[in-house]
């Protein structure tokens, strides 16, 4: 088995007397998606948090190719390759597709204290985010501003802003929230075939999905990893039945 | 230095942060509940000065004016709030610093047309002037005394408002969640309003008693009102208790410096230049200080929203 | 990939001749009504109206510099003329000794002052660009009203101590009895000065626009827009708005240069939050975030205050009917009015 590209090792998160992150250890290997589920409140939210770099854990360890992520800044963790996309839509809304995705491959590609060159004209910028929009379906709406698109739409943007950055390791946070099953089958298959490209990290609640798409999956319990397997097994696993799935799985 | 001067000059320094501490609270208020940045706070306390000096001088009477400067602050603040702010609060910063920027330019020049470019004078009244002793021989004039025990009176005052008041417990669910209040069934435009005049009535009966230690004039309002500022960024936006310490230790580090600094210089350097040097890097000091704290700690001391 | 290569040469017409858009029209015939009123005064023999239209030129410059911070970075500084009064000292205190050939600030070691627009210019940037430096990074530390104040803060404490600084007349001012030269050209004669700042003017609009074109300009806006997707995207908004603003304050400080040698004085109003409010005043009423906004705010400001300021002597209650009017009703200012809505590329 090849090394992973992104691991957690023993991470551990606490706000007063919330425990909020518990001893969490997981992986991500190449090639793969692996699926972190959970109920409301399981953590999820605290977990990628600390993964993408805006809360700082009390204990553990993030590894991005073996590198120690821990005292890197947002931005930092980005241009190592770890892109990620919100649970929220976080977009400039007034600017086209293009200028927003453009502006991950100025920060991979060096410094954004060029002051003369014209962005617009830079083939180096815009080719590269032609391509990253053109991969997620949208290459037609590349000109077209933020505002004025759907919220799938927004969702493949979102995906093209994570994947301008050439990232290593992709962390999605649930991609298909607020999707339709149209809108949700269409970014399932785009998803499908990214991932032997970057593997990807999916915090998803659509379960359909998950078990579409998800190599491996693990299960999150009041900030502790419950669960890990396979599909099948988790599909399976009496504890995750009881805590998670409740009674859909009856 | 002597002791009785250090300590009058403390006692200084206390009723300067008075004085900060209301125009101050005002301010943490109407930001804390509405989420509002006012400049022309100063102008209620301009008016506060100047509607006393006005009415003393219609009727001789100093508590009269007091009274007068204090309602009219009051007044002028709930017809602005009425007029021109509530139009504000969904406004972004920049919009609400460049209206209420207007406001002053409006209120400044209106006031100069009406009282002229002249100060107005305002005398202590009677029963506080002269001067008491404090235990240690030290003598120090009774009105600056009774400004600091007014200062603490209207802390205690405020405290108990916000803590045991229906009046308060709006404020205090305003601050914490700004949908929620409306959803109880709280008239919220009447609290704003209620909350803006408080906050003017606080900045008035500041101007209003300043006006019997200062000229009253045009423009009065505005170095009082970034010291507020001050005070409260030091003390934490929204925080009434940021704003009293706030202003006791701005108030008390400026007076201090003022006094001291020159004579500190004067220990390595020639009189005429010690006096010079310190008096500029003492005018500077308070915001050494404010700097200084945020460099630790950038939402203030007892910061309300973090 | 066929699409991607259809994209491209699309695209190459926007890599000069473009057709121009009205905010450009716009723009340049504000610079050339300018230039046009100064050349007409200038051989109509009144000097005064030339020198008004250097007034233009000037606070436009000084509007220019905050428009960078505050319309294309969001950052509102309520604090831009302490740059402007600086950059207005340094070509004061570089006449001052100049003129009676004592070192700096009457240290001997140092260099005497000089009285040459280009030296004062360049310290006018150096000085204004650290203080920046030094203001910015401590208030970049926070945002929101937070910001505003602390700027207002440190250009009040800036005031007061020119205020208390009796070397360079304190409360005073500071007079500059010799207009500052530039080799080879009359800098007294008032068409060469507004040539000169003119100049300047257009040199700072021209960079504003090539810096916002370029990678530099769309981190900044992405900071403004969404601090979050610039950070997820790799780029640390901190240092980008830092950069914006030093080099904003240094605009504002070679205007501030300039205004003192037009008056032929430099004093603590220069450096008074009133006048930082007057800088804001004019970029909103030209326009926040537009290229010639701060042009168009700077022509209304000083017409306003010239034609009411001759009718009556509380023109500014005039004035803050009108702020407040644009305020609440008319967002956007006169650029939004002329050229309509912000478009971005």
């Amino acid at each position: 088995m090849r090394d992973p590209i992104l691991a957690l090792d023993g991470l551990d998160k606490s706000f007063g007397a919330l425990h909020a992150t518990r001893q969490v250890s997981l992986d991500l290997r190449p090639g793969e998606i692996h699926a972190l589920i959970g109920p409301n409140g399981a953590g999820k939210s605290t977990l990628i948090a600390q993964i993408a770099g805006t809360l700082k854990p009390d204990r553990g360890e993030i590894y991005l190719e073996r590198q120690a992520l821990s005292s890197l800044s947002v931005a930092e963790r980005a241009r190592l390759g770890l892109g990620r996309s919100f649970q929220v839509s976080s977009l400039a809304e007034p600017l086209s597709v293009l200028r927003n995705v453009m502006v991950g491959v100025q920060a991979v590609q060096g410094s954004s204290y060029r002051f003369w060159k014209p962005i617009r004209s830079d083939a180096d910028l815009v080719e590269p985010a032609l391509r990253a929009i053109e991969q997620m379906g949208l290459g037609h709406r590349a000109d077209t501003a933020v505002s004025d698109l759907s919220h799938g739409e927004r969702r493949q943007v979102e995906v093209a802003c994570a994947l301008a950055l050439k990232p290593k390791a992709l962390l999605l946070d649930e991609p298909m929230a607020g999707l339709g099953p149209e809108g949700s089958a269409k970014l399932t298959e785009l998803l499908e075939g990214l991932k032997t490209r970057v593997p990807i990290l999916l915090i998803e609640h659509d379960m359909d999905a998950v078990f579409r798409l998800a190599d491996r999956i693990s299960v999150l319990v009041d900030g502790e990893v419950v669960a890990h397997g396979d599909s099948e097994a988790i599909r399976n696993n009496p504890h995750v039945r009881e805590a998670y799935l409740g009674e859909e799985a009856c | 230095m002597t002791l009785t001067l250090l300590i009058e000059q403390v006692l200084n320094g206390i009723q300067l942060g008075t004085m900060l501490f209301l125009m101050a609270s005002g301010l943490t208020l109407v930001f804390g509940v509405m989420g509002l940045i006012n400049l022309a706070h100063g102008s209620f306390y301009m008016t506060g000065a100047f509607v006393t000096a006005w009415v003393t001088g219609l009727t001789g009477s100093f508590w009269v004016g007091l009274l007068g400067g204090v309602l009219a602050a009051a007044a002028v603040g709930a017809v602005v709030e009425w007029t021109v702010i509530r139009r504000l609060y969904h406004r972004d910063h920049l919009d609400q610093v460049l209206a209420t920027f207007a406001l002053i330019l409006i209120f400044s020049e209106g006031t100069r047309w009406i009282f002229g470019s002249s100060p107005l004078w305002l005398n202590v009244p009677d029963s506080l002037s002269g001067s008491v002793t404090l235990p240690g021989g030290v003598e120090y004039p009774l009105y600056r005394l009774a400004i600091i025990v007014m200062g603490v009176a209207i802390a205690i005052g405020l405290y108990l408002l916000i803590s045991r008041t229906r009046l308060g417990m709006r404020i205090r669910a305003g601050e914490n969640d700004r949908e929620m209040i409306g959803a109880l069934g709280v008239d919220i435009s009447t609290l704003y309003t209620l909350v803006f005049a408080l906050g003017a009535a606080l900045a008035g009966l500041a101007g209003s008693t300043i006006g019997a230690l200062q000229s009253v004039q045009v423009g009065m309002g505005e170095p009082v009102l970034i010291l507020a500022f001050v005070v409260i960024v030091i003390g934490g936006i929204g925080s009434i208790k940021g704003a009293l310490i706030g202003a006791v230790l701005v108030g008390v580090v400026d007076t201090l410096g003022r006094v001291l600094l020159p004579g500190l210089f004067k220990l390595f350097m020639a009189p005429s230049d010690a006096s010079g040097v310190g008096a500029a890097l003492a005018s500077m000091l308070i915001y050494v200080l404010m700097a200084g704290i945020l460099a630790f700690k950038p939402n203030g001391l007892f910061a309300a929203h973090d | 990939m066929t699409s991607l290569e259809s994209h491209i040469p699309s695209r190459s017409p926007s890599l000069g001749r473009r057709p121009l858009s009205r905010e450009t029209v716009i723009g340049w015939g504000l610079i050339l009504v300018l230039v046009a009123a100064a050349v007409f005064a200038h051989l109509a023999g009144e000097p005064f109206y030339v020198n008004l239209a250097s007034r233009i030129a000037i606070v436009a410059l000084a509007g220019v510099g905050l428009n960078l911070a505050l319309g294309f970075g969001g950052m509102v500084s309520f604090g831009h003329a302490a740059f402007f009064g600086i950059g207005g000292y340094v070509a004061g205190i570089g006449a001052f000794h100049a003129f009676d050939q004592s070192p700096l600030f009457g240290l001997s070691g140092l260099p005497a002052g000089s009285d040459l627009m280009p030296v004062l210019w360049l310290s006018a940037l150096l000085v204004c660009g650290l203080v920046a430096y030094a203001i910015g990074a401590i208030s970049l530390g926070t945002s929101g009203v937070y910001f505003i104040m602390i700027t207002l803060a440190f250009a009040q404490m800036i005031y007061y101590f020119a205020v208390s600084w009796p070397t360079y007349g304190g409360e005073d001012g500071l007079p500059i009895y010799i207009r500052n030269s530039l080799p080879g050209l009359d800098t007294n004669n008032p068409l060469v000065f507004f040539t000169l700042c003119m100049a300047l003017l257009g040199l700072a609009l021209f960079l504003t626009q090539r810096w916002m074109n370029a990678r530099f300009g769309a981190a900044l806006t992405m900071a403004r827009l969404n601090e979050t997707r610039l950070a997820t995207a790799g780029v640390e908004p901190r240092p980008i708005r830092l950069a914006a603003f030093v080099i904003s304050g240094m605009i504002t400080g070679v205007a501030g240069a300039l205004f003192a040698d037009l008056n032929g004085f430099v004093g603590p109003s220069m450096l008074s939050w009133h006048r930082s409010g007057e800088i804001m005043v004019i970029v909103i009423l030209g326009g926040v975030g537009r290229l010639c906004g701060p042009l168009a705010g700077a022509i209304l400001f000083v017409m306003m205050e010239t034609l009411l300021g001759g009718l009556t002597e509380y023109w500014q209650l005039f004035l803050g009917v009108v702020l407040l009017a644009v305020v609440l009703f008319a967002r956007g200012g006169v650029m939004g009015l002329l050229a309509g809505r912000e478009r971005y590329a």
